[in-house]
């Protein structure tokens, strides 16, 4: 348990007859890493929510880039013959009947553009979809341009969903919590909790920041945040939770410490694989899964780093707690 | 050799070769004649294009007309029995009831409650004593609810049937919604006239003499109805009388012919034997004057009726073109909708972007795989190839319970199978990392395994949990493509269960067995 080299030369001692055996890994992390995490906690704590108050702030006062699937409304989503300029979509779609035409470069050749017209359809027998249209054949004439996707949501359907998405994600959470609650200690639910609303708060600011649309897809990218940021959270508590009884004297902070270095390199594997294919969703996965991917590559980047410095601390808090009772 | 080891690989062989079966013709198309299996992997509209409407049935509308359709009734009852004079009120959903007798309250109340079933009285604690207030009984509500649902959805499919597209889905969702998705259908609007149609046919005498007032001041018991607009011209507008003379839900059939020269397409229809009788008696009695068809407040056409028509049989001349005349048809032959329909939303995608979002997909699954595989192979070695035969083993059944069991790929589902080759080898990290630390213990190979298996479970068993745990909210949360994410995701843990954790011990209880193994490669 505690060597302090990459290898470990075993005698096979129970059989004396074997050879030794010598085991040699490609490691990540070598064991007997002492990393104090434990005595970082509290500059982490500080920069997390820091990190957290400027995202949502950002989100506050820039605004969140809410799709059509929330706001109601219309979307067009077009690919030019050509490379377009941007302004020259939007100088297109300044009409007044179309109120604020939001335009946004979609692709990797600037030829792909996400036309968004927020609120509810305006009353009339033509749609906003087909004014958008309209005005776009006047401007760059018939067959200079292909029509990929055209999306309509009402304004009560959008309402509906940001209440059940809420409800949905804060479930989530709480289900997570009540199972770590469960399998472990009430308190080590509890930290679990906190570090899902943790990454789930910081995901947001970072779509606000990187103006990411904000829609059905995200939601599920969310979801899938808090229900994977738990495995890094099972393993270093399923750690803890062994040590602390085998190490009985040692204080709880030590123990911590201690099964957050020994499970370091699987933490960091195991979120790294995931981390490495929802890379590839992002940079491949094209503009339909953008936000979706960008919100699980930073859920997933913010997941392991909170299982280790928002989750851990949190049981510890609790812990001093209860000595201090 | 234990015969456990032989009946687990002999399991794993014949799923692996189910999967293929199932899979061949979604990739060999078509499959050759003698193939097992058909049916290829279902697409979801954002990878094969089409149209996804979401329509809200009204029901509040219902329910209103229901209450109306009682109140008539009630009143209509209460004469028959001559309680006297009673006035019948409505305010919002509660029918009131002023009885100018009051001594006949009794025998009222009895009246109404062992007649009107779906009523209800309300207690009215202020009010006079001849005063009785009824609504309808939640449970009536209930079945109104259930029933509008059903009815709509049966009159759309039919519609939905006869206009003609390979594979719609017309189904609820909720209590008051009905899907339609109409595959490889890019340019919706006729599609969303022929669904949100209510169809209610109406016939109705066009007023005429003094009595009849102008549009501006109609007379009292005539109503302005707007006309059919014709291009370039404004609608004209008809002063009809108020009272229905006859409504479509007595037409049986209903087809396309030829109009005169000038006029375009007619729509033909016929009567059932009551509707025949009725058709007959208003023709006859109205010779000369002209006869109103309106549809969903609209009036189509306005005939002079010059014979009486007993044949059960008329026509409809709305200078229609073909496609007009034949959706016209459709919806007068499958009947009125019970509540009118509202499209809340509406997705197309065209062909390009479903095929771009299957080569998107595709090559990001390529990519993040061969990531993935390479770095098991080069930071495992031995047991990274394990997990990889792992890997690829839980893909072909993950695809292939799709084809299986005909779930619905979308784009998102195409990343939840990415992202499962992302998450299905954390359970081999967890197992090789805690085989490596027994190994650093000094103990055998084969107990380091066994041991390795044993400790890792907890966390695996744990962590998949939760994140089926999500998955399964985010299926009950999302819809369409969004859903078809969550099955990839519970589906892909159970897939990844399965070959993961218990195939690979599989390969390491056959390496283990035979012979003692000294090392393992880790």
């Amino acid at each position: 348990m505690k060597g302090d080299t990459g290898r470990a030369v075993t005698g096979g001692a129970a059989r004396g007859a074997e050879p030794a055996v010598e085991h040699r890994f490609f490691e990540l992390i070598p064991p007997g890493t002492r990393i104090d995490f434990v005595g970082l906690r509290f500059k982490m704590l500080l920069l997390s929510w820091t990190l957290i108050a400027f995202g949502l702030g950002w989100a506050y006062v820039r605004g969140i880039n809410w799709g059509i699937d929330f706001a109601g409304g219309t979307m067009v989503h077009v690919k030019f013959a050509q490379p377009t300029p941007i302004g020259e979509v939007r100088t297109a779609l300044q009409k007044p009947e179309l109120g604020e035409a939001l335009v946004q470069d979609v692709g990797r050749a600037g030829n792909e553009f996400q036309i968004r017209v927020r609120g509810a359809e305006k009353g009339g027998s033509g749609s906003v979809s087909d004014a958008i249209k309209t005005e776009l054949r006047e401007k760059f004439g018939e067959g200079s341009y292909d029509v990929l996707r055209v999306e309509t949501v009402g304004p009560k359907v959008g309402k509906d969903l940001g209440r059940s998405a809420t409800l949905a994600v804060l479930a989530a959470t709480l289900v997570m919590g009540l199972y770590i609650a469960l399998r472990f200690e009430v308190r080590f639910g509890i930290g679990a909790a906190i570090a899902l609303l943790h990454d789930v708060l910081m995901t947001i600011g970072a779509l606000a920041i990187a103006h990411m649309e904000f829609d059905l897809t995200t939601v599920a990218a969310l979801l899938t945040v808090v229900g994977y940021s738990v495995h890094d959270t099972v393993i270093v508590s399923d750690r803890i939770r062994e040590n602390m009884k085998k190490m009985r004297r040692d204080s709880l902070a030590t123990v911590m410490n201690i099964s957050i270095n020994e499970t370091l390199s699987r933490t960091l594997i195991t979120s790294g694989t995931a981390i490495l294919v929802t890379a590839a969703l992002f940079v491949l996965g094209g503009p339909v899964i953008h936000s979706f991917a960008f919100a699980l590559l930073v859920g997933f980047i913010v997941g392991t780093y909170s299982s280790i410095y928002v989750a851990s601390p949190v049981v510890l808090y609790l812990e001093g707690r209860q000595a201090r009772r | 050799m234990s015969r456990s080891v032989l009946t687990r690989a002999a399991l794993y062989v014949t799923l692996a070769v189910a999967a293929v079966v199932f899979l061949v013709p979604t990739f060999a198309r078509p499959a050759p004649g003698f193939w097992p299996w058909h049916q290829p992997i279902r697409l979801g509209l954002d990878l094969q294009g089409g149209t996804h409407l979401l329509y809200s049935v009204d029901i509040d509308q219902a329910v209103d007309n229901t209450i109306d359709r009682q109140m008539q009734d009630v009143d209509r009852m209460l004469r028959e029995e001559q309680v006297g004079a009673v006035s019948v009120e409505r305010e919002g959903r509660t029918i009131h009831l002023r009885l100018a007798n009051k001594d006949k309250r009794a025998q009222v109340e009895e009246l109404v409650k062992g007649r009107f079933q779906g009523l209800v009285a309300v207690p009215q604690p202020d009010a006079e004593v001849g005063d009785l207030a009824y609504t309808l009984d939640q449970r009536e509500v209930q079945r109104l609810h259930d029933n509008v649902q059903e009815q709509a959805l049966k009159i759309i499919r039919n519609r939905i049937d006869q206009f003609g597209v390979s594979e719609p889905t017309v189904q609820a969702q909720g209590t008051d919604e009905i899907v339609v998705q109409l595959p490889g259908i890019q340019d919706p609007q006729r599609a969303k006239e022929l669904i949100g149609r209510t169809a209610l046919l109406e016939f109705k005498l066009v007023a005429r003499g003094p009595e009849a007032g102008t549009v501006d001041h109609p007379g009292p018991n005539v109503v302005v109805v707007p006309g059919k607009s014709e291009k370039g011209r404004r609608a004209e507008r008809v002063l009809v009388e108020r009272r229905t003379l006859m409504t479509g839900d007595v037409l049986t059939d209903a087809s396309v012919g030829q109009g005169a020269a000038t006029e375009g397409m007619v729509v033909n229809f016929v009567l059932d034997g009551r509707g025949a009788k009725e058709f007959g008696e208003i023709t006859s009695n109205n010779v000369g004057r002209q006869l109103a068809i309106i549809l969903d407040g609209v009036v189509e056409s306005a005939p002079v009726i010059e014979d009486p028509i007993t044949g059960g049989r008329g026509l409809i001349r709305g200078r229609f073109d073909f496609a007009e005349a034949q959706d016209l048809a459709n919806v007068l032959r499958n009947g009125a909708l019970p509540a009118p329909l509202k499209l809340i939303e509406e997705r197309t995608v065209g062909p390009t972007l479903g095929q771009d979002s299957i080569r998107k997909g595709v090559l990001s699954f390529v990519v993040g795989a061969v990531l993935v595989v390479l770095f098991m192979v080069v930071y495992y070695r031995g047991g990274g190839a394990i997990a990889d035969a792992a890997l690829l083993l839980n893909v072909l059944f993950l695809v292939g319970a799709f084809a299986a069991f005909g779930f619905t790929l979308s784009l998102p589902g195409i990343a939840g199978i990415v992202l499962t080759i992302g998450m299905a080898v954390d359970a081999n990290v967890l197992i090789l990392e805690r085989i490596r630390e027994e190994l650093r213990l000094g103990k055998t190979a084969r107990a380091a395994i066994e041991a390795g298996y044993e400790r890792a479970w907890y966390a695996i068993r744990d962590s998949n949990v939760t994140t089926f745990c999500s998955g399964l909210i985010l299926f009950q949360f999302g819809s369409g493509p969004v859903r078809g994410f969550a099955v990839t995701l519970c589906l892909g843990i159970l897939t990844s269960l399965a070959t993961g954790v218990f195939g690979t011990r599989v390969v390491y209880d056959f390496l283990t067995a035979r012979r003692r193994l000294a090392t393992v490669s880790v």
